[in-house]
């Protein structure tokens, strides 16, 4: 009951008192900026304010592992793996490719595997 | 005891396929004298290589997987060393990847069958 009170009031508040409310600022998905594709929400912990003037959107990056449930990340499977090896020869870091941390770690195993025995690159060659 | 390696090696590509045969039925035997025993081989095939290996651009890939303790690998790995067109070769263990794997395997099959069951839960809750 308190609850329900107390987010209305943040609401009706935040539409009387503020009128330049971040809100209606928002240019919508047709907006300048961003990489294409579906938008969604910014991943969970980001800054409290939703849409409130973000120049450009990031889409939510998921973990190919997880999604696609490849259990093994085998040092054997090149092609897989070059996916996650930039062109100079570096493994991605996850903030880019939004691998989750545990796949993360069984990948940059499987690819220093992998660049032993000259299945990738240690470098441009 | 008995672990699951994978031994893949790489030999030079102006080698003949009978003496690949050859050298491949030498480690077999060699490793079933040190107490081992040769699961499988795998003839992975020419490759070109990612990088220069020594003076060679494309390698003769082959896939070995063994079955044995750590002095079978160790006279293998010891082999594969003095063994002169072999130019590189990489030892990993399996066993508790495989291990891991069945165990995931085995989860996803138990969670399978029984979807109902979850759905009839929450009619219990609100009764």
């Amino acid at each position: 009951m308190a609850e329900e009170t107390r987010t209305q009031g943040a609401a009706s508040g935040a539409s009387t008192s503020a009128p330049a409310a971040p809100v209606p600022t928002s240019s919508g998905p047709g907006g300048p900026g961003g990489h294409g594709g579906p938008r969604s929400e910014r991943r969970p912990g980001g800054s409290g304010g939703r849409e409130g003037g973000r120049k450009y959107f990031r889409r939510k990056k998921v973990c190919k592992f997880c999604v696609e449930k490849i259990q093994s990340i085998d040092y054997k499977d090149y092609r897989l793996l070059s996916q996650f090896v930039a062109e100079s020869g570096k493994i991605v870091p996850r903030r880019l490719t939004g691998v989750c941390t545990p796949h993360q770690r069984r990948l940059s195993v499987a690819i220093k595997q992998a660049r032993n025995i000259a299945l990738l690159p240690f470098g441009r060659a | 005891m008995d672990r699951i390696y994978e031994v893949m090696f790489i030999i030079r590509p102006d080698m003949a396929e009978e003496e690949v045969d050859r050298l491949i039925s030498n480690l077999e035997s060699q490793v079933a004298a040190s107490g081992g025993k040769m699961n499988h081989v795998e003839r992975m095939g020419k490759r070109r290589l990612a990088y220069m290996v020594g003076r060679f651009q494309d390698g003769n890939y082959i896939l070995l997987t063994v079955e044995g303790g750590g002095p079978a690998i160790h006279e293998l790995e010891r082999r594969l060393r003095v063994t002169e067109p072999v130019i590189k070769f990489l030892t990993v263990r399996v066993d508790k990847e495989q291990a891991r794997l069945a165990k995931i395997k085995a989860k996803r099959a138990a969670k399978a069958p029984p979807p109902a069951e979850t759905g009839g839960e929450p009619a219990e809750v609100t009764a």
